[in-house]
């Protein structure tokens, strides 16, 4: 069958936005499981609980008058990153850090139950949180129509954005004091301890900086389908959660990798079968297999000796 | 003076349980339907409706009992409506309930009523199998079934001059149906279906369905499903450039769709069995009794199917009293029963005949009849 370049285009612009909002969750699963080797389970929730804290934060602008939407975007944004990674900080402090010398089982049930809560919570207390709830249409909605291709500004502004955040922790991690102490802290953190790096404070920050990327990533959800409900978190987590294993958890590129993978395995089922809703069916079976292929993801992590 | 205090005691008790029961002579009939989730509105709508009739009926100075509307959530799922389902059939005092808005759901719950012997009247739900499939004698239903309105659905498409189809559809019964009875009509009658895309009711991103739909370049989207994954596919169409015609079945035709879309739910079509609610005998004073009682949702597409449902609920067990066998068959026995949507006549599967369809376009964030609307007149164009 000869396809149309122009659909191929279009294929590939859907995947690629896909892949950027899997790349932002998948990255969070990394972080944590890089520095604490803790696999937080609400992570998918967090995401959630952002886009909502930005659509409250929107309502919140509506009711007092402000309706430019550069300046919306900006603190809706801004509010939901912040709280997020404050939530973020928090969970660490209060749920993960007391359990650090339990079972590991015993975070990742904790870290899933507070995600059931905080879905419920949302669900229950947001004003009728249980509908699915219109995300508003912030970015500029222009479209240029190359043959069979329909580009979108705002589909390009949150490829750049979401690439941009993603560069900008990496940058972060590599560049910075702090992401020195983050990287000594994954490596030995009873040796970064010696060297007198305050190991609470990088774990907070830790946190705090994936559960703000976890916001960006459902805010970038909500802009792009202009919808979101309490149980989107769930799919995503599963999928940033896989992501971030198949490309080998603790490492950031291969959540990068793990979440465009992800994304082209989903676009691929969708064209590969005249039944698209096997497209997820066929996305978590190759997963699986490159698992079984690679048990400890394509870019194998340093730490991988400690299994 | 122990015994004593003892059957002193015990007496109190059942002085006291029935003095409770006795004031207690209120029937218990259940409403079930989405009250959360999001073809909530349309429960909401149902829900308010049954209990304008109960009101109604429990405000009259000549009447036998008093009703109580016991309403519960099914969230459109299947398993949380079983439950539900379960728990009112179960509850000895429940006569008889007002079921469904969701046919996935009431494809679930049709067994437990049989089981449990509870008549219901479904007011919403429009999968055949719901009444056909079986021969329970509590389940009866007074709105139609998918059957007719996608036969006419075919019909008015053809008319208007499109040829081909793109079907996207849930992958639910209710989904499956729509794309069964309508890819059927539709075939038979001439038309070509270029494409199936079967989505789940809970799938966000359909992006590459409808880059293949691009591919495909049909005249027209038919969507079986309901609202809010009707929102998501509309909207998603637009950003993607498809300029086909959105063609909805009965599922869409609420309020909430033309909240969800703004103006992109201009020049979408549906259809739905019963005449519009202006139209039908005791349609305005129905209106008129629902604004009075200040609800906060409106009565929404099946809000109508919910009060008559009701109504010929209460009217049976003023007649035989609150016994689920009797009620049922006098549920059974109806025939050209006055009510809001018209005359309800039971067949032997208790399901009311409903011929008329109505035909809808949204116009100016409403919908409106067809053959009232601009499109029809030749002013707008799909």
């Amino acid at each position: 069958m000869t396809m149309d370049p122009w659909f191929i285009a279009q294929y590939l612009l859907n995947g690629i936005v896909l892949g950027v909002i899997y790349a932002m969750v998948a990255v969070g699963f990394t972080l944590f499981f890089g520095v604490l080797d803790v696999i937080k389970f609400s992570h998918g929730d967090v995401v959630m609980a952002g886009a909502f804290t930005a659509l409250a934060t929107y309502a919140g602008l509506e009711w007092i008058g402000i309706s430019d939407s550069v300046f919306a975007i900006v603190v809706i944004a801004v509010i939901g990153i912040l709280a997020m990674a404050l939530l973020g900080a928090l969970l660490s402090k209060l749920l993960i850090l007391p359990l650090r010398n339990a079972p590991p089982l015993n975070t990742l049930l904790i870290t899933l139950m507070f995600g059931l809560a905080l879905r419920e919570s949302v669900r229950l207390f947001y004003p009728n949180g249980s509908n699915p709830k219109p995300f508003p249409q912030l970015l500029p909605d222009a479209a240029m129509t190359i043959g069979n291709l329909e580009l979108r500004l705002d589909s390009v502004l949150l490829i750049v954005l979401g690439l941009g955040a993603i560069v900008a922790v990496q940058l972060l991690i590599q560049r910075t004091r702090i992401g020195l102490a983050i990287r000594a802290v994954a490596q030995d953190p009873e040796t970064a301890r010696l060297m007198g790096i305050n190991f609470e404070r990088v774990v907070l920050t830790t946190f705090a900086l994936g559960s703000a990327l976890a916001a960006l990533a459902g805010i970038t959800n909500g802009l792009y389908y202009s919808e979101v409900n309490f149980g989107m978190g769930l799919l995503l987590g599963v999928i940033g959660f896989s992501a971030a294993v198949v490309g080998g958890l603790g490492s950031l590129y291969g959540a990068i990798i793990g979440g465009f993978l992800f994304a082209a395995l989903q676009t691929i089922g969708a064209v590969w079968f005249s039944v698209p809703a096997y497209k997820d069916v066929f996305a978590f079976a190759c997963i699986i297999a490159l698992m079984a292929w690679k048990p400890t993801g394509l870019l194998a992590h340093k730490s991988a000796e400690r299994v | 003076m122990k015994l004593n205090r003892a059957i002193l005691i015990i007496s109190f008790l059942v002085v006291g349980f029935t003095g409770c029961s006795s004031d207690n002579d209120t029937i218990k009939i259940a409403f079930i339907g989405p009250l959360t989730g999001g073809v909530s509105a349309n429960g909401l709508g149902g829900r308010n409706s049954a209990e304008l009739a109960v009101r109604l009926h429990n405000a009259k100075s000549t009447k036998n009992y008093e009703y109580e509307l016991l309403s519960l959530d099914d969230e459109c799922k299947p398993n949380i409506g079983v439950q539900v389902a379960t728990k009112v059939a179960a509850d000895g005092r429940v006569i008889a309930g007002v079921t469904h808005y969701c046919s996935a759901v009431a494809m679930g719950t049709v067994d437990v009523y049989h089981k449990f012997g509870l008549p219901v009247v479904i007011w919403g739900a429009v999968l055949p199998d719901i009444t056909y499939s079986n021969d329970y004698k509590e389940v009866h239903r007074v709105n139609g079934t998918m059957i007719n309105q996608n036969e006419v659905a075919a019909d008015f498409m053809l008319d208007q001059g499109y040829k081909t189809w793109v079907v996207i559809h849930d992958t639910t019964d209710y989904g499956k149906g729509h794309n069964r009875y309508f890819s059927e009509s539709l075939v038979a009658k001439g038309g070509t279906v270029i494409g199936t895309f079967g989505v789940s009711a809970d799938q966000q991103d359909f992006n590459a369905e409808l880059t293949k739909t691009k591919e495909l370049n049909p005249d027209v989207i038919f969507f079986g499903g309901l609202a809010p994954t009707g929102v998501r596919l509309r909207s998603q169409m637009e950003k993607l450039g498809i300029n086909a015609v959105f063609q909805g079945t009965s599922g869409i035709v609420s309020d909430a769709f033309i909240e969800g879309l703004g103006p992109l739910a201009e020049g979408v079509i549906a259809f739905r069995e019963g005449a519009p609610l202006e139209n039908l005998p005791g349609g305005e004073n129905f209106l008129a009794q629902y604004n009075q009682h200040n609800f906060g949702e409106p009565p929404e597409a099946y809000g109508a199917f919910a009060f008559a449902a009701t109504q010929l609920i209460i009217d049976a067990i003023e007649e035989v009293g609150p016994d689920r066998q009797a009620v049922t068959l006098a549920l059974n026995a109806t025939r050209d029963h006055d009510s809001v949507v018209g005359p309800i006549s039971f067949d032997d599967h208790g399901q009311n005949a409903v011929a008329l369809i109505t035909r809808y376009v949204i116009q100016d964030d409403k919908w409106v009849v067809w053959e009232n609307s601009e499109y029809a007149e030749g002013k707008r164009d799909l």
